[in-house]
């Protein structure tokens, strides 16, 4: 391809600037105190009182919040790919009637255009007549509800990949349908299940509308703590950094090492 | 040699396969939303703990009836959604092409342009309202260098629904950008040394080849982003909540605030079936439009 003109070069460095910019400056942010936020100064003492007092702290909660959201994010991801793998696999392997494949694809189609808010009050009635409601186990089923149809829809993409003829080989040898599933086609997914994996943990970590509803203080996850800092009467600013920054590292280390099969994943799932 | 297995398990592997997920979605999505229908013929209130549902229809109706709040909120989602992808995919489009002609550190670029997807969009929220800040954010800093008198973003009608629309686009570009990055990467490359062998200019070949190659790309990534644009909750809950009045109120605020805040189940739960209604409606027609297109 050729090369950059001098405009897309300026282009380029300005988006790059835009995009960065923001991390850096509440990053600093993070280590003032309150009164030199309220200064704007660009040099000052730095601390790690807003960290501390966000993580130690008997006011604050964002410790309870990151175990909450590690049990609920790391459970419903598992759940996620355990049940859309096998339904991307049945759904593409075996002769299902229309009315069921069609009719399943249909219904995830709606399902994620729908605001999610238009679900959270019967989820709310529900749950609350089966003892769900405030309890991590109610979150888990919502997010897994939430991330299933990504699951399926990328696990689709992965599973037509597949070349029918290794499993008839397999089948010729004597394998099970369960041994071909577990033996031939899950090894040669592995890229896409992390992929999914990958996305579907960050989306239940970032998960707020659901979880802002349906928890109180002792099982709110870290977006609700974050939204908690905001909110309260006297804005605590540098706390509201603090808790940000640390807000976002699980999903930029996870990203970290999943990027690759993120993208190919998106391509795949794109083009086909 | 091993003699096939034929068990139950085996035969069912079909079923068994699928129906987790099936039991899932009718459990938690269908049957949630049928819910929907119930709820809206009832007055809810709460005493002592406990939800009493009254039937009163009408009342619902009468609440939906005089609600100020609906159009302002349908008007600010449509113009949030149309304003904020159009921007969003002429920036990800402009960004894709650009780093896909850079020779050094594409992987580094591309590493830092999807930051923004990563951040959880409440702490999106809540940087930017600290940049946004009438007194000491970056924003009004630079609009004071630049001459201009501090700005309230987030405080002024005539800009609320602009600057939440800012971080959108700011949060999504790298959406796009990740997805036709992809594309563009993926293209043939015979098809382009084709077009620069023919002596067609940079512009030409994005013109023609490119853009044209691209279309499949475009159009998901359009698509995907109307959605969850048309969903957007968390950011603007932080940013402004809707205000000031009604100048950044989106359908699904108002959704939670008469759900949570009024606490008012019965009618939230109408007015959430009129957006389902809305929602599937938009999809058959665009479905007839896009059928149509096919044949035509």
């Amino acid at each position: 391809m050729g090369h950059l003109t001098p405009l897309q070069r300026v282009f380029l460095a300005v988006a790059l600037v835009v995009i960065v910019a923001p991390f850096l400056w509440i990053l600093m942010n993070s280590f003032k105190y309150q009164i030199a936020i309220y200064q704007g100064s660009w040099v000052f003492e730095p601390t790690l009182s807003n960290y501390t007092d966000v993580l130690f702290s008997r006011r604050s909660r964002f410790s309870d919040n990151l175990w909450n959201s590690v049990v609920v994010a790391v459970t419903s991801t598992t759940i996620v790919l355990v049940l859309g793998t096998l339904a991307a696999y049945s759904l593409n392997r075996f002769p299902w009637a229309p009315w069921v494949s069609r009719g399943l694809m249909a219904w995830l189609v709606v399902f994620h255009m729908v605001p999610v808010l238009t679900l959270v009050g019967p989820w709310y009635l529900i749950f609350r007549h089966f003892g769900l409601y405030d309890t991590l186990t109610g979150l888990v089923l919502t997010h897994v509800t939430l991330n299933l149809p990504m699951a399926i829809w990328l696990m689709l993409a992965f599973v037509r990949e597949v070349p029918r003829e290794m499993e008839e080989a397999a089948e010729i040898d004597g394998c099970s349908r369960i041994q071909t599933f577990g033996y031939v086609v899950l090894p040669v997914i592995v890229p896409g299940l992390i992929a999914t994996g990958v996305l579907s943990f960050i989306f239940s970590w970032n998960e707020f509308a659901v979880a802002l509803n349906l928890t109180s203080r002792a099982t709110a996850t870290v977006p609700v703590g974050v939204a908690k800092f905001a909110q309260e009467y006297e804005i605590q600013h540098a706390q509201m950094a603090a808790a940000s920054i640390l807000a976002t590292i699980p999903a930029i280390l996870i990203m970290f090492f999943g990027q690759k099969f993120v993208v190919r994943g998106l391509t795949l799932g794109s083009v086909k | 040699m091993k003699p096939p297995s034929s068990g139950f398990l085996d035969r069912s592997f079909p079923y068994w396969t699928l129906l987790p997920a099936v039991i899932v979605f009718v459990v938690l999505s269908v049957y949630p939303m049928l819910n929907l229908v119930g709820m809206s013929l009832h007055v809810y209130r709460f005493e002592g703990g406990q939800e009493i549902a009254t039937f009163n229809p009408w009342q619902n109706f009468s609440y939906f009836s005089g609600d100020p709040i609906i159009r302002p909120a349908i008007v600010n989602t449509i113009v949030f959604v149309l304003v904020a992808v159009s921007a969003e995919m002429a920036i990800g489009l402009a960004l894709a092409i650009c780093v896909s002609r850079v020779s050094r550190g594409k992987g580094l670029i591309r590493t830092l342009i999807i930051l923004p997807i990563l951040v959880p969009p409440v702490a999106i929220g809540s940087m930017w309202r600290l940049m946004y800040n009438f007194d000491f954010g970056i924003l009004n800093q630079g609009a004071a260098l630049l001459g201009l008198g501090p700005i309230n973003w987030l405080g002024d009608p005539r800009f609320s629904l602009l600057s939440v629309i800012i971080v959108d686009v700011w949060h999504w570009v790298p959406f796009i950008f990740l997805i036709l990055f992809a594309a563009v990467e993926g293209l043939p490359g015979d098809v382009m040394e084709a077009a620069k062998i023919d002596g067609a200019t940079q512009g030409q070949t994005t013109r023609y080849v490119v853009l044209p190659l691209l279309k499949p790309a475009i159009v998901v990534a359009f698509t995907f982003r109307s959605i969850l644009a048309f969903k957007t909750f968390d950011e603007v809950f932080l940013l402004t909540s809707g205000g000031p009045g009604t100048s950044s109120e989106l359908i699904s605020l108002h959704l939670y605030k008469v759900f949570f805040q009024q606490n008012n189940l019965g009618y939230g739960a109408m007015l959430s079936i009129t957006v389902i209604l809305m929602v599937v409606s938009f999809l058959l027609v665009s479905r007839r439009v896009t059928a149509a297109q096919a044949q035509g």
